[in-house]
């Protein structure tokens, strides 16, 4: 399924000849629970500066460790998202450095032994290609608080309420050949996060952040000294950040300098990376098993117990949308590309009652009622499921339709004007023949600025479709009979009867079913 | 009632109970003893007025025939446990005004059997040294004295305020707590006994890290019986401290004065040092013919990694204490030294904060975990850490109940006298203790005799893991046959 890299990179062209770049991405999830890692205190975004800080998150005297089970259990269920080993054993340890910030003085992380090995993630790329991308690890770790540097002229104040949150690092392999895989790996990265609702996947608030390795080499050489950019918080980001750094690197080692190892800050406003210290300057972690926490130990039967309750995730979804409702592998991928789109979809395509605009907790409920309909479907001899409605359409209209304006307007499907049901009863008024596919785009945007039932606008505005023969035909003989040169030249070129079609479709005020009007048209010119 | 400082815990807990004393009068008359006796320099802090409340409520509870097993007996409580509303300071400069609004599990556990809170008892900074030298207050002064002399002693540390006002009547017991002998030696240095329960057995939630993986909580007291008895209310399972262990504490002091008939005692050949004084050789071998006459067997048992015990100590106790102190750093509580940057202040409050000790020790610990030297120290301590474990493991499973050894290799020497020029000179004293933190065991420290000039020694029994029992039942046994070591009252 996956491309050898070789084959796959899509290389840069330097003045020596062609470049490769390798990425690797080293990303920090907050795990979505109440309480933090090792703490009982809240994790809310937004909270007064200190107001979340237990005596454990601000490291008082004898202050001690305990593990937040549910972390543990959300770090498990992202392993087997990953398809990732999940190890029963695992080990924490510090990671020791001064920061005003890091209230311990050092940040309970996992070194040698995570709980989470090896996985892999399957990225389907924009040139239909896909991919495999490596997961090395992924360990659970502390965050640290946040510095305050404009408050006091000649003082740093410190906010605590991040300190102790629990992080899931997620590292790559090397695997990622262009910005494009970078971007990809990332954003199916935070689609299975959010479908498994371990992290919400806010970049803006820094719920999700990434820290991207880049290195060039000339292809089939050895792997070029890395540089890592610190902290990106934004998919964009990490895409023009790969571009940047990749072509900053190329120019050095061309010029006859050498890469040193780093670590750099990619600054959007200049769209370039900075140095923050050199390896010389590296820290030395002190890394050693903490010693107030005993190793986390967990039974395989508690591992198969999570793995029995997880989500239906995106690649699971996009092959049950292409086999039960017909779509593309595209349509498909696009629509499973975020779970509130794919239950927004499969509310209109199944006819379900539950908006997908349910706040947290209401998620659940609606998968549990997705998995219901879909449990009492009846399957049909093509492996097709029945669908109260055609789902190729539902599918145009979502992706087109629907994320068109969503996009156009910044706002995510959450926040749509336009609910499924809403969007549902247009299109089962455009399949009865109520109403044409160019009024349903009128509607749709009535519904979107105005609200309301589509049933009851179409009713009060008079956007029925002309089904009356009568009325058309009428119409038909009166343009007919006005424009006898476009007759000829009709029955000449029968291609042209588009003209009539057009003009009583105009004249009828859009209103008059344009299969009738094609078929009235020919019979009366006679082609 | 002639002096309440003079009855032991158990007595007083007995007339107390029979309403034969107050707790009222019990305290007070601690409280008199201990203003009395500054020159020992053995309290940090004294809450009387904390003490007469407690008292107050507790002859309360008493009248009406309720309390718990510990109601009105009057404590001292090492500067080490933090105390809700009471200034608690580990004896650093770096804590001087530091109140806690949290109170640490074991003494909330006294308080709960009613307990009396005479005040905190001074100990090296950061349990940090093996005579009381280290404290920001000044060294802790041994209420015992050589024949003939009026040098100043130590009572050895880093429990030395917590032995000193035991051995002095300053309070019918103390907390303490032990890393590498921080209760064992101080309490064989002054006539006392003193309890290093198993790892696990105490909480370590709200008492200020040393040596996490190594440190316990337990018991300084003048009878085996008291310390038996404050050894269980101390004891618990607590789940605010994940290594704490969930197994019930047993009645300690139904263990005295049960049988040891047919008990096999260890006697490990590599306990016998070089250059070990005649009369340390003498008391062990005493110690070993009382178990004999009632009615224990003694076996030679071989230790074989005890040798690197030491010195595996001093890289594994200052690792995690380098990094446990990491958290002094002047940005939210305690000391802070101003600095014209963030790395300047951590500077300047930490030079001023820390004494010489617990610098030297942050700099070992931070040196033995550096990139290049970690395998080479840390790792391969923690290697012979599992050996001396093992060794344990191993003569426990030929069917040893208990190991006798001497528990100091010396009596008690001068303030100052020790480790000025070497501190490998004072680590030696925590030669015969540190095993057992090492392997996580209980031990406990029994006077059993005295030197030439009339100061205490002590015998240390080692038991199994979580059978602290056994070793009360000998050394009760001990303690019967040894008598007991009070000094002269100079003060």
């Amino acid at each position: 399924m996956s491309a050898p890299a070789s084959t796959r990179s899509k290389l840069i062209k330097g003045m020596t000849g062609d470049w490769e770049v390798v990425i690797g991405l080293e990303v920090h999830a907050q795990v979505s629970s109440r309480a933090k890692l090792f703490s009982g205190a809240a994790t809310e975004f937004g909270g007064a500066p200190n107001s979340h800080v237990s005596l454990v998150d601000a490291a008082m005297p004898g202050m001690l460790p305990v593990i937040n089970k549910e972390c543990v259990a959300q770090a498990i269920r992202t392993g087997l998202g990953l398809n990732a080993k999940i190890n029963l054993k695992s080990v924490f340890d510090r990671k020791n450095y001064f920061y005003p910030d890091l209230p311990q003085g050092y940040q309970i992380s996992q070194y040698k032994e995570p709980i989470v090995g090896e996985g892999i993630v399957d990225v389907d790329l924009p040139d239909g290609e896909s991919v495999a991308i490596g997961v090395e690890r992924l360990h659970l770790e502390q965050d640290a608080g946040k510095s305050l540097h404009d408050q006091h002229p000649s003082m740093s104040y410190v906010d605590l309420n991040r300190s102790g949150v629990a992080l899931m690092e997620i590292v790559s392999k090397p695997d990622l050949r262009s910005s494009a895989e970078a971007m990809a790996y990332l954003a199916k990265l935070r689609a299975i996060l959010r479908y498994l609702g371990t992290c919400d996947g806010d970049m803006e608030k820094g719920s999700l952040r990434a820290d991207v390795n880049v290195s060039v080499r000339k292809p089939g050489a050895p792997l070029g000294t890395r540089c890592e950019i610190k902290n990106v918080n934004s998919i964009r980001f990490v895409g023009q950040a790969v571009e940047v750094e990749a072509r900053r690197q190329i120019e050095i080692i061309e010029d006859g300098g050498k890469i040193d190892q780093e670590t750099r800050l990619y600054d959007p406003n200049k769209n370039e990376t900075r140095s923050m210290r050199s390896k010389e300057e590296a820290h030395d972690y002190r890394y050693f098993p903490d010693p107030d926490l005993l190793p986390l130990e967990f039974t395989q039967g508690y591992v198969d117990e999570l793995k029995s309750k997880l989500p239906e995730l995106p690649d699971d979804k996009q092959a049950r949308f292409i086999t039960a409702f017909g779509l593309s592998p595209y349509d498909a991928s696009v629509l499973v590309a975020e779970r509130e789109s794919a239950e927004f979809f499969e509310t209109v395509t199944l006819g379900l009652t539950t908006s997908p605009k349910t706040k947290s907790g209401g998620q659940a409920e609606l998968v549990a009622k997705v998995g219901m309909a879909v449990d009492s479907k009846v399957t049909r001899a093509d492996g097709r499921e029945d669908t109260k409605r055609d789902p190729k359409l539902a599918a145009n209209w979502v992706i087109n339709e629907l994320f068109g304006r969503l996009n156009k307007e910044g706002r995510d499907i959450a926040a749509s004007p336009v609910s499924a049901a809403q969007l549902g009863a247009i299109l089962d008024l455009m399949a009865d023949g109520t109403i044409s596919g160019k009024i349903a785009k009128d509607l749709f945007e009535i519904v979107w600025t105005e609200g309301g039932d589509p049933r009851d606008i179409v009713e009060a505005r008079g956007m029925k479709q002309v089904t009356d023969l009568g009325a058309i035909e009428k119409v038909v003989d009166e343009i007919i009979a006005q424009n006898p040169d476009k007759v000829e030249q009709a029955r000449a070129k029968p291609q042209l009867i588009g003209w009539f079609v057009g003009q009583a479709m105009k004249s009828s005020g859009g209103k008059a079913n344009p299969q009738a009007v094609n078929d009235l048209i020919k019979r009366k010119l006679g082609v | 009632m002639s002096d309440p400082t003079a009855l032991t815990l158990a007595e007083a807990r007995d007339l107390l109970r029979a309403k034969k004393i107050s707790a009222a009068e019990l305290t007070d008359a601690h409280i008199a003893a201990v203003a009395q006796a500054r020159v020992l320099n053995a309290y940090v802090l004294e809450t009387p007025d904390k003490a007469r409340a407690m008292a107050k409520a507790s002859d309360a509870k008493l009248a009406k025939g309720e309390g718990g097993a510990l109601e009105g007996i009057p404590l001292g409580i090492k500067d080490l446990f933090c105390t809700d509303g009471v200034r608690t300071t580990a004896c650093s400069k770096i804590l001087e005004n530091f109140i806690p609004p949290y109170e640490s599990t074991v003494t909330a556990n006294l308080w709960r059997d009613g307990a009396v809170m005479l005040g905190k008892l001074n100990c090296d900074e950061f349990a940090m040294g093996s005579s009381n030298e280290t404290s920001a207050f000044g060294p802790v002064v041994s209420p015992w004295r050589r024949k003939g002399s009026d040098a100043k002693l130590v009572p050895g540390g880093s429990s030395g305020g917590s032995a000193s006002a035991v051995a002095a009547g300053l309070c019918l017991g103390a907390t303490a707590t032990d890393t590498g002998g921080s209760i064992r030696q101080p309490a064989a240095f002054t006539g006392t006994v003193g309890m290093k329960p198993t790892y696990g057995r105490c909480s370590r939630w709200g008492t200020v890290a040393f040596a996490s993986s190594l440190d316990q909580a337990g018991p300084i007291a003048r009878t085996v019986r008291d310390t038996a008895i404050l050894m269980r209310a101390m004891a618990g399972h607590d789940p605010k401290d994940t290594t704490s262990v969930d197994m019930p504490v047993p009645d300690y002091e139904a263990a005295l004065g049960k049988s040891i008939k047919g008990m096999k005692i260890g006697i490990p050949k590599e306990y016998r040092i070089d250059g070990m004084p005649a009369e340390i050789e003498k008391l062990w071998a005493q110690g070993a013919e009382w178990l004999k006459a009632a009615g224990a067997e003694m076996v030679d048992v071989s230790l074989p990694h005890t040798k690197y015990a030491l010195p595996a100590y001093y890289i594994v106790a200052p690792a995690e204490a380098s990094s446990n102190l990491a958290r002094y750093d002047g940005v939210r509580y305690g000391l802070r030294v101003p600095g014209h940057d963030i790395s300047e202040m951590y500077e300047n409050t930490r030079a001023a904060g820390f004494g010489k000790e617990v610098r030297r020790r942050i700099m070992i610990g931070t040196y033995v975990l550096s990139a290049g030297y970690y395998d080479a120290y840390y790792l391969r301590a923690q290697k012979v850490r599992t050996l001396i474990k093992r060794d344990f493991e191993e003569v426990f499973a030929t069917g040893i109940s208990a190991i006798l050894t001497p528990a100091t290799p010396s009596a008690a020497f001068g303030i100052g006298e020790k480790g000025g020029a070497d501190p490998v000179e004072m680590y030696l004293n925590d030669v015969f203790t540190v095993t057992v933190n090492m392997a996580g065991l209980p031990g406990i420290a029994v006077p059993a005799g005295s030197d030439g000039q009339g100061l205490p020694l002590g015998l240390q029994l080692i038991g199994k893991a979580f059978d602290e029992a056994s070793l009360f039942t000998l050394g009760g046994v001990i303690e019967d046959a040894a008598g007991k070591f009070t000094p002269a009252r100079w003060w």
